[in-house]
């Protein structure tokens, strides 16, 4: 298992400073939540480390350096993520979904092949994503909440050692934030997850640490309770409702 | 793993394997008797029932369906809008020619356009290795291949997509043309390749031989419906519909897209040089007008017209199309143009599955009003 190491990141685009020298430290197993005001920078730090927009500082990774690879070595090396949309893909099968999710090192020849058998790691995260009977199901007939729980099985047959998971309980009932949050906690006896998140409730069951972001900086860090009992925050996000 | 969460049916066991076994053993059935009718149609019925001349129009049809075929798979599976085919069937086709011209006009001879021009006294240095059929069959196939391989390692790693992607394969189709055209003395400019007398030994004026050219297309057209068959139902052809839908999803997974659309589109390249290769015994002839945007975009209009994400749209709307043109452009030879046009507007407006998605359509409105 491995821990994230953040060091002075910062994004911008065209001038304005969307993400501005973040020092965070996960480490391996946490829970980490974080959370901020829209516009804090949440998403764009996520978006950072996948590789997804140009960042300059420093983001360790089991001591590699993740920025300047490209987006699919950086998933290769154990990091993944899902979007705040659904971004299944919906005229596949929910097995197709979860077999391309777990074929990134394969070779020409299993590729030129046809899928013959269920490999293992796939059966098995179909059983812990509970979607076992609607595996022949095409993923774009789910309900919402199946579809963020395949985006999660597809990342955990991809074998990642970090989750970085946008929004995943938006849209869910209280029944399915209650099962996502209890799959997060089984998920990280053995990764590292980090969720962005606005769902203060299914943040205080769940979370084990908490890091709050405004305007692209890190405003506070700790326990929920820590946080929570920060003057800082209440200050931001009784500003943010005001 | 301790809790896990999500509701579990108690029925799993008894409902899920129901449907996947009917599927590995209907699928593979169901492929072989359509191959068999498929070979029964091409090989048997068309044969028997066709004029000599009839015959040698479907071989023309069936060369144009192997390039729909390539097409189907880049495009139909894999989302890329290639508007340039017409390229790699033209590297094929005058791959090819090349060598029949040099076999026509014996060792150490000039072939008698260039003759006829007067401006070489000796053959280019690239027209010599076709004058080895070890050399000049595998490249039909291998040349266009590797164009494509060279342009598309170029493009898809720059994430060049969508309609740019379709323009700039396009601009490919017309730089060959204008290189072809300006070439005149080397090339046979705007006239072409034409004028052959025999194929590997065969005279081609013979109708057993037109006929045994007839056979060699349609063996060549079922062999790249296996393959296609083959790379979709595979789990390359999975991933390559995932690229489709959802590129950037892929990315993330740990897939580099860019390779996987590479594949597809050196697949298809492929195809088109041996349609295009074949085009030349069966028809007699390969010159840029063949090649050219136009052609280029008629074999993608076939292709939307039939059905472009399954197997046999492609096939049966590039040969649909081709059919038309030829019977209504004797017909009505000022319309044709824009009947094509509106065909293809259409399709895509009303159709786009094309015609394959037709019955499935059907059905759905009948059973609609049924219910």
């Amino acid at each position: 298992m491995n821990g994230l190491e953040m060091r002075g990141l910062r994004v911008s685009f065209d001038g304005f400073v969307a993400v501005d020298g973040v020092d965070l430290t996960v480490a391996p197993g946490d829970i980490r939540f974080l959370i901020g005001p829209n516009g804090a920078g949440k998403t764009t730090l996520v978006d950072a480390v996948t590789g997804l927009v140009k960042a300059t500082g420093s983001v360790l990774f089991g001591g590699r350096q993740l920025l300047g690879r490209p987006v699919h070595r950086i998933a290769r090396l154990g990091v993944g993520r899902t979007f705040q949309t659904s971004s299944v893909f919906e005229g596949l099968s929910v097995l197709q979904n979860l077999d391309i999710a777990a074929g990134a090192g394969r070779g020409a020849w299993t590729m030129v092949r046809r899928r013959r058998t269920v490999p293992e790691v796939v059966s098995r995260a179909l059983e812990t994503i509970g979607l076992t009977d609607r595996r022949d199901a095409l993923a774009g007939t789910l309900a919402h909440g199946h579809k963020q729980w395949l985006e999660i099985g597809m990342l955990l047959v991809q074998n990642v050692d970090l989750l970085l998971l946008d929004e995943p309980v938006a849209g869910m009932s209280h029944e399915e934030r209650d099962a996502t949050g209890a799959l997060l906690a089984s998920i990280s006896a053995e990764r590292t997850v980090v969720v962005i998140e606005h769902d203060m409730d299914f943040m205080r069951s769940f979370a084990r640490t908490v890091t709050v972001l405004h305007a692209g900086r890190v405003l506070s860090e700790g326990t929920v309770a820590q946080v929570q009992a920060d003057p800082r925050v209440q200050e931001v996000y009784l500003g943010a409702a005001a | 793993m301790t809790a896990t969460t999500a509701p579990s049916t108690p029925d799993t066991a008894a409902r899920a394997p129901t449907p996947q076994r009917r599927r590995t053993l209907g699928r593979p059935a169901r492929a072989a008797i359509g191959f068999a009718s498929g070979a029964l149609l091409l090989f048997a019925l068309a044969p028997s029932v066709l004029s000599d001349f009839r015959l040698s129009l479907l071989a023309k049809y069936l060369c144009l369906a192997m390039v729909a075929v390539g097409i189907g798979l880049a495009w139909g599976r894999g989302g890329l809008l290639t508007l340039g085919q017409g390229v790699f069937f033209g590297l094929g086709g005058y791959a090819m020619a090349m060598h029949m011209k040099l076999a026509d006009a014996g060792p150490a001879q000039l072939p008698d356009f260039m003759a006829l021009y007067g401006q070489l006294d000796e053959l280019p240095w690239w027209w010599r290795p076709f004058a080895s059929p070890w050399f000049a069959l595998p490249a039909t196939v291998l040349l266009p291949m590797l164009v494509a391989f060279l342009l598309g390692s170029l493009v898809f790693r720059r994430r060049v997509r969508g309609a740019y992607f379709a323009i700039l394969s396009q601009a490919l189709a017309a730089a060959l043309v204008i290189f072809l055209i300006g070439q005149q003395g080397t090339t046979g400019g705007t006239n072409g390749l034409t004028d052959f007398q025999g194929f590997f030994g065969y005279d081609l004026d013979d109708p057993v031989n037109q006929r045994m050219v007839y056979f060699i297309v349609a063996g060549g057209l079922l062999l790249l419906l296996a393959l296609a068959r083959q790379l979709m139902h595979s789990r390359y052809g999975e991933l390559l519909v995932a690229v489709r839908d959802g590129e950037e999803r892929v990315r993330f997974l740990g897939h580099n897209p860019a390779t996987v659309k590479l594949v597809a589109y050196v697949v298809a390249a492929g195809m088109a040089g041996l349609a295009g290769a074949l085009f030349v015994p069966a028809v007699g002839i390969i010159n840029p007008a063949l090649i050219g945007v136009v052609p280029s975009i008629e074999f993608v209009v076939g292709v939307a017209v039939g059905g472009r994400a399954v197997l046999l749209g492609p096939v049966l709307g590039a040969v649909a199309v081709a059919w038309a043109r030829t019977s209504l452009s004797e017909e009505f030879p000022a319309a044709w143009t824009y009947l094509q046009g509106l065909l293809f507007v259409v399709v895509v407006a009303f159709l786009p599955g094309g015609l394959a998605a037709l019955p499935a359509l059907l059905r759905r409105r009948r059973g609609e009003v049924g219910t």
